[in-house]
């Protein structure tokens, strides 16, 4: 029944104007492509970058609530340039992602990833007020090391929709 | 020469690692994930010290540090990509060879390397006097200007290698 209905919505979106542009030209995609990779590398390294940092392997001179301040925040608008890209690339080949089980895992990870960032960026900047800092930074490095590891999986699954679309 | 390089290209080609990869339906998209993951991480660090250079971020820190904080992560992710790249390559060394846009992401690469090395042998020679400015001399804007695009051209190529070989 969904089943049917999100096909009946791929043929639906794949038949519009803006599908069949994105189809005939052949520059656009591989052009999208190149945008939402830059996107990611620079998203990426962001939050690899304070990762990092909470586990003190870089920047130890600054306080991590600054390294927080300058990367943490610029993640927010580079995720709108990838839901933008990203939708310009579906909306291109609808069965290629939507009717893909490694797309959903991917949306799937990047709610987590989503997640494990508001919550550093959170405990990060308001750190020096907190009680128990010393159980915050625990909770922190968690989160840091899972975030390093949501973030690599969406690269992952990014790359793997290529090979696992229908037909 | 060409022929010791086409003789070498062709023993590596042959090898069993080469025909693994080839072969294994799991193994080519995989060293390609770790290949993407490493390439951002490369990419996207460059560009925060390039965007440092230009004045657009960090500019409350001085040069040197924005990078030495960031540079140890950038040639570790470097090596991975080299590594990763080199068994893909491998896997298909004549095709690759003939397609242009490899060989131009390879150039690209080899011109952003010699930028970043014109910037420290010689840009930066009195790097300290400057360093911590938020407006920079005009040559280290430059350089940071060119490593961006550079670096951009560098990621296009590689998405456009994918649209012009078909390889799996």
């Amino acid at each position: 029944m969904f089943d049917v209905a999100l096909k009946q919505f791929c043929d639906w979106l794949a038949a519009t104007a803006l599908s069949h542009t994105i189809q005939a030209v052949s520059w656009i995609i591989p052009t999208v492509q190149t945008i939402h990779i830059l996107s990611v590398a620079v998203l990426f390294t962001a939050a690899v970058l304070v990762d990092l940092r909470v586990w003190r392997l870089l920047d130890r001179d600054v306080p991590v609530a600054d390294v927080a301040r300058r990367f943490l925040p610029p993640i927010w608008p580079i995720v709108l340039v990838l839901l933008i890209t990203g939708s310009l690339l579906i909306i291109g080949e609808p069965r290629r992602s939507l009717l893909n089980s490694t797309f959903y895992l991917k949306m799937a990870l990047l709610a987590v990833a989503l997640a494990l960032t508001a919550i550093l960026q959170w405990s990060l900047s308001s750190a020096p007020k907190m009680p128990n800092k010393k159980a915050m930074w625990r909770v922190e490095q968690l989160a840091a090391a899972a975030s390093i590891l949501v973030w690599s999986g969406i690269l992952f699954a990014g790359r793997w929709i290529a090979y696992t679309q229908a037909g | 020469m060409l022929q010791l390089f086409h003789d070498l290209i062709a023993f590596f080609e042959d090898s069993g690692l080469a025909d693994n990869i080839r072969e294994n339906d799991l193994l080519f998209p995989l060293i390609e994930s770790i290949h993407v993951v490493a390439i951002c991480l490369v990419v996207g660090s460059i560009l925060f010290v390039d965007l440092r250079l230009l004045g657009l971020a960090s500019v409350h820190r001085a040069v040197s540090r924005v990078a030495s904080g960031i540079l140890a992560l950038t040639w570790t992710a470097f090596a991975v990509a080299l590594a990763s790249g080199g068994l893909l390559f491998i896997s298909n060394a004549t095709k690759y060879l003939a397609n242009p846009y490899f060989v131009a992401k390879l150039l690209l690469i080899a011109a952003a390397g010699v930028n970043m090395m014109i910037f420290h042998g010689i840009s930066a020679k009195d790097m300290t006097q400057w360093e911590d400015k938020a407006r920079l001399p005009l040559r280290a804007r430059l350089a940071g200007g060119l490593s961006i695009l550079l670096w951009i051209a560098v990621v296009a190529c590689g998405r456009w290698i994918g649209f012009t070989m078909q390889v799996h």
